[in-house]
């Protein structure tokens, strides 16, 4: 039996760890400016997780087998309490290991959420509600207008369904679009808002996640590296259409992203 | 406070019941009201995991049409998630290893007689069992059980509106949850009395069975946990019936007003996971403390480091209560508190790693027995391990922007929350059976349990994590809608086939348990020659547990192959060792 257990124990550690060596399945490739440091770290996470892994189970199967119960030739039970010294060493190495990782992020995550965006950056608010994203853009005056709930549209979708206020000035040139479009290698300002339940904006190739919660408008920042068309999900259970709350990200030239954004202000005039 | 005499023991014992009702229905006898415990969380392991069938099945065959239950609908599908996680986590996860086993072999271990208050215990038992009616009754109503997941995060939790299900089908998910709260702190209460205030002469805190300090800790756990959960159930409550906004902010619902503004929907996940990130010790502290005395008793050792185990659940207890802010990384909460709660977290990872090196370094110069408890006691080693490693990954906000709310976070707390603390629930019926029922169970059966168990599992969880890594979301009823989900599928199609397999295994478990009952091996008094004071009396025990007298401590709850001993070991009420060290 102990013999089996070994295998077993062994087989299970080897074919899980396989696949994430072989990077069977992983993290799907970045392109935001995070995704470097975010990616690293993840690494070097895994390489040591997987050191303490592969050595608890390797350890595991080899001590069932090794001290199995072998009738009148097993050797004596060492009869012992434990070992101080040893659970001491135990204890300060794990604690360097756990807290000593965590502090390496840092920057990381002070980069990612302590900073505010910068003043160049590109303003886009985003609405969650069931079950769509829409993304706003606050025009050629730079301000956002005003909204009421009161004259939310859903049905209607687009500035409707945002219940701009046509009394505000400002919101007078807001360009509402259902797809995401930014301009590549530039600071993206994201500000997240929902209109009932809690969401999630999940673009999973540039490494960003982060509620939209009701009644809160969280401001949050991303730098796009690479052109091209990215899904965006919802990532927070909003109910029974949360699975198809489906939308796209556009990274595009700069060029392009200014020819998109003033053919969309122009459909204001 | 350390030991009593018997005056405070005797003034609890209570003559032996007659007639069936106060026997086995409405009992004041510990070790009925833990059957019950068993047997309630039984029934509720078998529901809850018909419902991760059906999950399973809608996960790769979307459009299938089921026998009886015809089409799985997107919201039939987050109704069956949400039902799965809340049954699994209150009436298994928390209900057999606390409520069963604690309630039977706590005051036998500490050598009482009973549970400090038969009565409370009694009335715990039938509030439990109420709640658990409550929440199936929420299938059934109008609209069905509610969709708003085991978290039940406001305001998807506290609109009527928000979603089918969310009517009455979320009123009673609620109450049946404050219904449990109040019967798990009337156990906590006495849990904690009992331990403090029952022990037998000479059975000092620091000579209990290290699955009586679970229980102890688990219970001091329960009562600081469910007392907030109960309260935010009853703002809850409020807020979808009575008008408040304690967690709805001013909302549209289909762009319609809802009424509510100026209330915060972080206020409920910080309340929530004030008891929800305890709740998870809740559930595994018991398990470790049966996987320590297992590891003992099977190795024919004393346990390695009794004192570094005591002080680790009792750390794991204390940061327990400081980590909840984990589970909201992405929340919107302030990211200087994240970092905080982030380490803390990684904090709490040194007592668990405390406990996995004593359990090697128990087995290390063992004799090592494979009994069938044993083999469990093994497997939940192996699968702490693997749960718990990939902790540090999500205890990481900077991993956590990528992996939250994916397939590894289930993948995660499966393996230690759930499939962990089973295996512990296991480990402790095969082990404990022979003491509750007289009889042994099948050996051979309870080995391809096992195997079928712990392999099976594997195949089911290990690849979550890839699939979480390669992005796939948690709570997506169908993958159609994503594109790059498409690649996943066949995985996902593997981890459902597994599970048909696992679940097929646990019947293995069902036909031993049932036909060992009646038809098993007459069981000694100590059939696994272990030094624990229920092995000292009869089998099954008589009412007052001891037979009118009350055991004496003078060992430690682990001495095995003591040098110059007569036998290799030496029960806990032997004479008094000398110079044990």
């Amino acid at each position: 039996m102990g013999l089996i257990l070994l295998v077993v124990i062994w087989l299970i550690t080897f074919i899980s760890t396989y696949f994430f060596i072989a990077k069977t399945w992983w993290l799907p490739v970045g392109a935001s400016a995070s995704t470097a440091g975010i990616d690293h770290h993840f690494t070097t996470t895994f390489i040591l997780m997987g050191i303490v892994f592969v050595a608890a189970q390797v350890a595991l199967g080899y001590l069932v087998w090794n001290y199995r119960d072998r009738g009148s030739s097993s050797s004596k039970v060492a009869y012992s309490h434990g070992n101080t010294t040893l659970e001491v060493v135990w204890t300060l190495l794990t604690t360097v290991l756990f807290v000593g990782l965590n502090l390496a992020t840092y920057n990381l995550w002070a980069a990612e959420r302590f900073d505010p965006a910068g003043a160049n950056a590109v303003r886009v608010e985003v609405t969650g509600m069931q079950f769509a994203w829409y993304f706003r853009y606050p025009g050629p005056d730079g301000k956002f207008g005003a909204t009421n709930p009161e004259l939310e549209d859903a049905s209607a979708g687009g500035e409707a369904a945002l219940g701009l206020d046509p009394k505000d000035p400002a919101s007078k040139d807001d360009v509402v679009t259902g797809t995401m479009v930014v301009p590549v290698n530039r600071e993206i300002e994201v500000i997240l808002r929902a209109h009932d339940v809690i969401h999630s904006f999940f673009i999973p190739q540039m490494r960003f996640k982060q509620d939209a919660v009701p009644g809160l408008a969280i401001h949050m920042h991303f730098t796009a590296i690479q052109t091209g068309e990215f899904e965006i999900l919802c990532a927070e259970l909003c109910g029974l259409g949360h699975y198809k709350m489906h939308g796209m990200l556009k990274v595009v030239s700069p060029d392009e992203y200014d020819k998109w954004l003033a053919a969309r202000e122009a459909e204001k005039q | 406070m350390a030991t009593h005499d018997f005056a405070a023991q005797e003034s609890h014992a209570h003559a032996a019941p007659q007639g069936f009702i106060r026997k086995w229905v409405f009992s004041l006898d510990h070790k009925v009201i833990g059957l019950q415990y068993y047997f309630l969380a039984l029934a509720a392991v078998f529901v809850g995991m018909f419902l991760s069938l059906l999950m399973r099945i809608h996960l790769i065959w979307p459009t299938a049409t089921l026998p009886l239950l015809g089409d799985i609908k997107p919201e039939t599908y987050l109704t069956l998630v949400t039902m799965h996680g809340t049954i699994m986590v209150f009436f298994v996860l928390t209900t057999a290893p606390q409520g069963g086993f604690g309630n039977y072999f706590l005051p036998i271990q500490i050598g009482a007689p009973d549970m400090a208050f038969p009565v409370l215990n009694m009335l715990s038992f039938w509030t439990t069992f109420l709640g658990f009616v409550v929440m199936i009754a929420a299938f059934f109503v109008a609209g069905g059980a509610p969709l708003h997941g085991w978290t039940g995060y406001a305001p998807l939790s506290a609109l009527q509106s928000a979603g089918p299900g969310e009517g009455l089908g979320a009123d009673l998910w609620i109450i049946s949850i404050a219904i449990f709260c109040i019967g798990a702190l009337m156990g906590a209460l006495n849990f904690i009395t009992t331990t403090l205030d029952m022990r037998a002469k000479g059975m000092t805190m620091m000579r209990m069975p290290l699955t009586v300090w679970a229980w102890f800790v688990t219970a001091i756990l329960g009562l600081l946990a469910f007392g907030v959960l109960l309260s935010a159930g009853i703002l809850l409550l409020m807020d979808r019936n009575l008008g408040t906004s304690f967690f709805v902010p001013l909302v549209t619902i289909n762009g319609q007003l809802t009424g509510h503004k100026g209330g915060s929907p972080l206020l409920w996940q910080h309340l929530f996971w004030f008891f929800g990130h305890p709740e998870v010790y809740i559930a595994i502290l018991p398990a470790m403390g049966m996987c320590s005395q297992l590891l003992s008793v099977f190795s024919r050792k004393p346990i390695f480091g009794y004192k570094a185990m005591v002080y680790a659940i009792l750390a794991i207890g204390f940061l327990g209560f400081m980590v909840w802010g984990h589970h909201m990384f992405m929340s919107g909460m302030s990211p200087y508190t994240a970092f905080a709660f982030s380490i803390m977290t990684m904090g709490i990872g040194v007592p668990s790693a405390i406990k996995t090196f004593n359990w090697l370094g128990t087995l290390w110069g063992g004799r090592i027995r494979f009994s069938s408890p044993m083999l469990f006691a093994i497997g939940f080693v192996s699968l702490f391990v693997s749960g718990g490693i990939s902790g540090p990954f999500l205890a990481q906000p900077v991993l956590d922007i990528q992996l939250h709310d994916t397939a590894f976070v289930p993948a995660h707390f499966h393996l230690i929350m759930g499939v962990a603390s089973i295996f512990g629930i296991f480990a402790a019926t095969y082990y404990w059976f022979p003491k509750m029922f007289g009889r042994m169970m099948n050996e051979t059966l309870a080995r391809w349990h096992f195997f079928i168990s712990l392999i099976g599992t594997y195949a089911v969880f290990m690849p979550m994590h890839y699939a979480g890594m390669a992005g796939q979301p948690r709570r997506y009823s169908q993958f159609t809608e994503v594109h790059y989900l498409a690649d996943l599928i066949p995985l996902n199609k593997f981890i459902t086939f597994a599970a048909f397999v696992t679940i097929a295994g646990q019947l293995i478990f069902v036909v031993n348990l049932f036909w060992s009952m009646f038809k098993g091996p007459k069981a000694s008094d100590n059939p696994w020659e272990a030094t624990t004071l229920e092995w000292t009396t009869a089998t099954p025990p008589p009412h007052d547990n001891f037979g009118g007298h009350t055991p004496v401590v003078h060992n430690g709850p682990y001495e095995y192959n003591v040098p110059g001993a007569p036998r290799d070991y030496v029960m806990q009420n032997d004479p008094e060792l000398k110079a044990a060290h």
